[in-house]
């Protein structure tokens, strides 16, 4: 299937499937009008604590980010040092296969 | 494997059934000190073998196609920037894929679980997400439970003659899923509450895995794109990780 495609081709079904991406995640924002879409993780603690009330928490994360601004800025800094290794890579590949397809003509 | 890291393989899982965990027993993250010492111990016992397997099969496949370490340092990335993505969700609370079918998929699901214990390090001693007492339980759901299913239900696409590209999004999908369906039977184990342990669990499925339908969905996208990418530009790495043979991989 791929082989028959052309490059322009492929670009275009990535384009549309990064489309049904952002999709997927705006329209969440546009139906819950109301929520301010915390946390899964936090939705799970009350969940906790209205089960087992009793339960203790028995440890605390060794260092938690003092607000949402510095928990941004290591959440950023995550998707930014992944992204740098990944798409590094992925153009030295790019850059790479370029050359091959040079020699062969 | 050698005879030696087999023996290592062997002893850590013996080690594992020594706690009385069933491996098999159903694993986002949990947070820290919501898990009773008792089952932070057992996960963590769990999880030895897997990695200690995953270690010796990243040692192999780098050794063997030196070039791979490319993909390899990809996949792991790949892991970190998806785990990072907070996406709201149509249930009106956010969460975040979890990237490691991409890794399952290409290198295999215990080599994943080494990929997968690093980003969970990285955000439970630094970003307060997840936790180091959780981080046994944690990396049970996404770096094993999570990547055997994207492996074991990629393979079965294949053989079932799926094209790859469905193949990689079901595989990642249902991975992602898998995850948090572990995720909320290990928090029905640890707060059976007055519902018991089965419907806890549902609790929890309600919180997590509903989230995470949508979100699963972008992940088997994003990872078929990257693999549409992959298979262009590292058509040899590729070779060299069976990604090509027929009837799935190594």
């Amino acid at each position: 299937m791929e082989q028959t495609k052309t490059s322009s081709g492929k670009w275009k079904t990535v384009l549309i499937l990064l489309l049904i991406c952002v999709l997927i995640a705006v329209i969440p924002l546009a139906i819950n009008k109301d929520s301010e879409f915390g946390g899964a993780d936090g939705a799970a603690e009350d969940a906790i604590s209205e089960i087992d009330p009793d339960y203790e928490v028995w440890a605390s994360p060794v260092l938690e980010p003092p607000g949402g601004e510095t928990e941004s800025l290591l959440f950023c800094l995550q998707a930014a040092i992944g992204s740098g290794i990944f798409f590094y890579f992925f153009g030295v590949m790019r850059e790479r296969h370029r050359k091959e397809a040079g020699n062969q003509q | 494997m050698t005879k030696k890291q087999r023996k290592l393989v062997v002893a850590a899982s013996a080690f594992a059934l020594g706690f009385g965990i069933m491996p098999a027993a159903n694993a986002m993250h949990i947070m820290e000190g919501y898990l009773p010492i008792s089952h932070a111990i057992g996960w963590g016992a769990v999880c030895i073998p897997f990695l200690l397997a995953g270690l010796f099969s990243i040692k192999k496949t780098v050794s063997e196609h030196r070039r791979t370490l490319t993909i390899l340092a990809m996949v792991g990335a790949y892991a970190f920037v998806l785990s990072s993505l907070k996406i709201p969700s149509v249930t009106g609370s956010s969460s975040h894929p979890t990237g490691t079918g991409l890794g399952a998929i290409l290198f295999g699901p215990c080599a994943m679980s080494v990929l997968g214990i690093i980003v969970l390090l990285f955000q439970a001693i630094l970003l307060a997400h997840g936790g180091l007492t959780t981080l046994g339980a944690n990396t049970f759901s996404m770096a094993i439970a999570g990547p055997f299913v994207s492996y074991g239900v990629f393979k079965l696409a294949t053989k079932l003659k799926c094209p790859k590209l469905v193949s990689v999004f079901l595989a990642a999908f249902l991975g992602d899923l898998f995850t948090y369906c572990v995720t909320s039977v290990q928090l029905g184990m640890a707060h059976p509450g007055t519902n018991g342990v089965a419907g806890s669990s549902l609790e929890f499925l309600g919180i997590f895995a509903v989230t995470q339908i949508p979100l699963a969905v972008i992940e088997g996208i994003l990872t078929a794109i990257v693999i549409m990418g992959l298979e262009t530009y590292a058509k040899s790495e590729l070779t060299d990780l069976g990604y090509f043979k027929k009837g799935g991989l190594a």
